[in-house]
């Protein structure tokens, strides 16, 4: 591996992990949309602050940026207010017109410069390396590592000091509020964060990327634990495993990085969507399985217990009556009654289905909520 | 800027009639579909199809390797499709929320997309520039040929609205009930999902990925301010639309380096503006106004009458009384004195010498007139 | 008992969420010409009831006969009164609008509504009192108002059996007492009702008929029969307090808080 490839890698790693720490709270909280909304609004910052500075590395356009993302929170929330419009349709209003005040900003007057919009939208990871960060006459390193290093470390720091906070204001805003955790603050907060991980990471990655990277692999660790705080570290290292893979697939194929990375976030949910230990398609299907004969027997034991002792008893508890009442095909009640005389719930005698006591048992206790 | 050359080539000159009306067609189109949208709470579905469409159109090409419009459009509805299905199941077979699934589907197509595009970028038949204009739309780049497409398409989706319009009413205002009638409210929903899919795909060339969630939104957004009739909604919505489209299509044609996609999207976000200030019921303006409105006039006949009070209990119409005695009755004591001024003109108050208010004789007929009228409500 | 057929039978009707029961093993029966209430705590499972009567939920098991035929075959024969809050009331729409929905179902698809649907929908509208807001937009109404205009459209679906989700929940005095009339002309008309009903109080006082749920069938059948403290101490857990007996010996209940 080269150095230029150890550093690209590296840059993934650090946008990985200081996306996916946002992003675990912008799905619990069901704010994802909006990491859409203001990567692609802080466009018109990015611009602006560009025609201040005229200088695409200045810290002005985090700055902005970040400021840019506030005043999208904010205008949605106006919206909202003004109950003119629901709240799916504020995202969808106020993103576009900022992303195209940027875009019209960018065509009219800095055309000739480097400032394209396709490297906001879509970066490109291979140039980070060429980007050097210069301390004292010696080049560290790419400035996109350090700039992304130190986004995350923000990021985290912001977590762990905020996390009780963060943690009531998600789960219980009604509480947060009385106790005067003010919810709307940390919504701010979070946003501005987003805002400033997103800047940073346009440059290399582009803002759809950013997305991918704030919304899958928290929402991955969200089908694998409940547990917060395992959230949170789940979600960095299968961003951070995604990034790595992603920029290996892209290799091998000679295809864009962050494409790549992004799609490789959504085949490991994928994964998760089906393979997960209790939440997974797959754990889910066996569970239903199992669940099925158990649920039948018990629909069965309860059926005949509710009819055992009526005068239409007769009819009720009669073999062939099972699959005109209970919708099950005669393979499946042969099924189902083969195993409930395992399992002592009952016997046959002729064409009738007598109740065990064991049956009676079962069928009280599953009446008992 | 002058308006006769405008319309002159609007006619004759090709590029500008193929934009704008290919601008028009996806105004009107979108901006009816997104009716439906918005008003069911799916107004970022616009965001996700879109973006679910571009490996879609990059596949299409891939797979025939002709870039004509049908295959783009059919790929892009394809794909479009298929993520919000995705989208669907995984909310209803997991945790994960709508706003998640979302954003997550459209961030790793759109991903898969790049993957693609770049992957295509390398083949020796690679034309496929043509193909980056679905990212940021290149209205300039429209050919009559999309266009006819474009037309043909709406047009039949149009239709569609036409014929099943009391089903999709249902579908979207209460589906149970449709459900219970014995309509099949599940059909609906595919046929609406599907022809919602069509009308965000043609319109992408135009505008683009990232704005088209603007053209299926905003236009709606905008027509709901003016009215309360779901027919209406979409007429004016589509009205909108092609107002949008038109507009920016000829602006962006009149100035220099101002690319279509985003000039549109001002357009009708103008629009949006506009109405949410000032249409009818709902207009924030007229609201404003209105208010003020009643509160001056609970002003006046507040003063009014504290002073028939005042008059009443001296006996004496005619007695005056300083300002201060009026605020330290009023509830606002900072708008009285403006308020006498307004019955002044009226002619209602007068004031003495000494700067102390009275009654006029007309100004008492109308406070003994408030007064009986305040009684019979109660 | 008599024999009239069964408006409304339901047998073995079972419906899972998740592998966790909501509905077991209902069986109900319910003759022609009465009102019916469905009455349990939270939770119990009514509305769904009513919902997988319809074959709005998919149940896990169970059959519904309408008239001794099943349901699929007499929808047209059906109405259904939803629960207020289950529309959006800010649809723009108007009143006529909602009310002519009704009449979708007999119009099959594409085919549209005309003049004598409009005349059939203004006609219901009058009958629940609400001719002067025929043009007014939905999100004006009051709660009262909103209730109206989902029975009105009901009506319209002239049906022989209707179905209620609470229509007595958050309306005004002068409301209730209008929906009750109606109700009660419907039964001598022959209709059947059944109601999913929330306020134990009133149900001796509406309704012929009672039905006590909790996930399962408590008990069902005539007030005067049904409608007594062990039964309730069943359906509702012991959660149930009672004031002291009325003139003619009936029980005035009182539900205290808590879930089912």
């Amino acid at each position: 591996m080269s150095s230029a490839q150890i550093e690209i890698q590296l840059i993934a790693v650090v946008v990985a992990a200081a996306c996916a720490l946002p992003g675990v709270f912008l799905v619990l909280r069901r704010t994802a949309m909006m990491s859409d909304a203001i990567s692609h609004a802080i466009l018109f910052g990015i611009v602006i602050a560009f025609f201040v500075t005229e200088d695409l590395t200045s810290p002005f356009l985090v700055v902005a940026a970040t400021l840019t993302g506030v005043l999208t929170v904010s205008l949605v929330e106006l919206l909202n207010r003004s109950r003119l419009v629901k709240e799916d349709a504020a995202i969808g209003l106020v993103f576009p017109v900022l992303f195209s005040i940027g875009v019209i900003l960018v065509s009219r007057y800095a055309g000739d410069i480097h400032l394209d919009t396709d490297a906001v939208l879509l970066g490109e990871l291979a140039f980070a390396p060429f980007d050097r960060f210069e301390l004292f006459g010696y080049d560290i390193g790419p400035r996109s590592l350090y700039l992304m290093g130190g986004i995350m470390l923000i990021n985290l720091a912001f977590i762990i000091f905020f996390f009780k906070e963060l943690k009531l204001a998600t789960f219980d805003a009604g509480l947060a509020a009385a106790l005067g955790f003010t919810p709307w603050m940390i919504h701010y907060a979070l946003m501005s964060l987003v805002s400033v991980t997103a800047v940073g990471a346009f440059n290399a990655v582009g803002s759809i990327l950013v997305v991918a990277l704030m919304i899958a692999p928290p929402a991955t660790a969200y089908l694998i634990t409940d547990k917060l705080s395992r959230m949170i570290t789940l979600s960095v290292v299968i961003g951070v495993i995604s990034a790595i893979a992603g920029y290996w697939v892209a290799h091998w194929l000679d295809v864009s990085i962050a494409g790549s990375m992004a799609s490789l976030t959504g085949i490991v949910f994928l994964l998760a969507f089906l393979l997960a230990p209790e939440r997974g398609m797959v754990a889910i299907a066996r569970r239903r399985f199992r669940q099925k004969w158990e649920f039948a027997q018990t629909m069965l034991a309860i059926h005949l217990f509710s009819h055992e002792d009526q005068p239409e008893a007769d009819r009720e508890c009669r073999f062939d009556h099972m699959d005109e009442h209970m919708r099950w095909n005669e393979d499946f009640s042969e099924k189902v009654v083969g195993r409930a005389e395992e399992n002592d719930i009952l016997r046959r005698e002729g064409e009738y289905l007598r109740l065990t006591d064991h049956g009676r048992d079962l069928a009280r206790t599953a009446m008992i909520k | 800027m002058d308006l006769g050359a405008v319309f002159h080539n609007l006619i004759f000159d090709y590029t500008l009639r193929t934009v704008a009306l290919g601008s028009a067609v996806l105004g009107l189109v979108s901006g009816s579909l997104g009716t439906f949208a918005v008003l069911r709470r799916q107004s970022l579905l616009g965001d996700s199809v879109s973006h679910t469409a571009l490996p879609g159109i990059a596949l299409a090409f891939l797979l025939t390797g002709s870039k004509a419009p049908l295959v783009m459009i059919i790929g892009a509805a394809v794909a479009g499709w298929g993520g919000t299905l995705l989208v669907i199941s995984i909310v209803r077979q997991s945790r994960i929320k709508m706003d998640s699934a979302l954003g997550m589907i459209l961030s790793v197509f759109f991903g898969f997309g790049l993957v693609l595009l770049t992957f295509i970028q390398k083949r020796p038949d690679a034309r496929q520039a043509g193909l980056e204009k679905f990212l940021f739309g290149q209205a300039t780049a429209l050919m009559e040929r999309d266009v006819i497409v474009m037309a043909i398409l709406g047009a039949l989706v149009l239709i569609i609205v036409g014929l099943f319009w009391k089903e999709f009413k249902l579908l979207s205002f209460d589906r149970e009930f449709g459900s219970s009638m014995g309509l099949s409210m599940h059909r609906a929903e595919i046929l609406l999902t599907t022809i919602l899919v069509i009308a965000i795909v043609i319109g992408l060339q135009t505008v683009g990925v990232v704005l088209m969630s603007a053209m299926v939104v905003a236009p709606a957004a905008a027509a709901r301010q003016w009215t309360d009739r779901l027919g209406l909604m979409v007429v004016l919505a589509a009205i909108f639309g092609a107002v949008a489209g038109v507009g920016g299509a000829v602006i962006s044609s009149l100035t220099e380096r101002l690319p279509t996609g985003p000039t549109i999207v001002l357009c009708i976000s103008g629009i949006v503006i506009i109405s949410m200030l000032f249409a009818g019921n709902r207009g924030l303006f007229w609201n404003r106004l209105r208010r003020r409105r009643s509160r001056k006039k609970l002003a006046l006949e507040a003063v009014l009458l504290d002073m028939y009070e005042l008059a009443r209990q001296h006996g004496d119409r005619e007695h005056g009384h300083p300002l201060t005695t009026l605020q330290a009755m009023s509830f606002r004591p900072g708008s009285v004195s403006h308020t006498l001024q307004v019955l002044e003109e009226k002619g209602w108050v007068l004031v003495n010498s000494a700067g102390e208010w009275s009654l006029s004789a007309d100004g008492y007929k109308a406070a003994e007139k408030q007064a009986a009228a305040m009684e019979a409500k109660r | 008992m008599n024999d009239k057929p069964l408006a409304v039978e339901v047998t073995d009707m079972t419906v899972a969420y998740r592998e966790k029961p909501v509905l077991w093993d209902i069986d109900l029966e319910v003759p022609t010409g009465i009102l019916l209430a469905i009455v349990g705590p939270n939770g119990a499972g009514k509305s769904t009831l009513i919902k997988s009567i319809l074959g709005l939920v998919k149940p896990a098991a169970g059959q519904v006969l309408i008239y001794g035929r099943p349901y699929e075959d007499q929808r047209s024969l059906v109405g259904y009164v939803p629960q207020r809050g289950s529309v959006d009331w800010d649809f723009p729409t108007s009143v006529l609008d909602v009310v002519m929905m009704g009449r979708y179902g007999a119009l099959g698809w594409v085919r549209r509504p005309g003049k004598k649907e409009k005349s059939v929908a203004l006609e219901a509208l009058e009958k629940v009192g609400m001719t002067d807001f025929v043009g007014r937009q939905i999100s004006q109404l009051s709660g009262g108002q909103q209730q109206r205009v989902f029975l009105a459209r009901a009506l319209v679906q002239d049906a022989s059996v209707y179905f209620m989700d609470e229509p007595f929940q958050g309306v005004d005095a002068r409301t209730e007492r209008a929906i009750i009339g109606l109700l009660q002309e419907l039964r001598s008309a022959g209709k059947t009702v059944i109601v999913v009903h929330h306020d134990l109080q009133t149900v001796p006082e509406y309704f012929d008929w009672v039905m006590l749920l909790n996930v399962r069938r408590i008990a069902s059948g005539p007030v005067a029969e049904v409608f007594n403290e062990a039964n309730l101490r069943l359906a509702y857990g012991g959660r149930v307090a009672f004031k002291s007996h009325g003139p003619e010996g009936d029980i005035s209940v009182i539900e205290t808080g808590g879930r089912g």
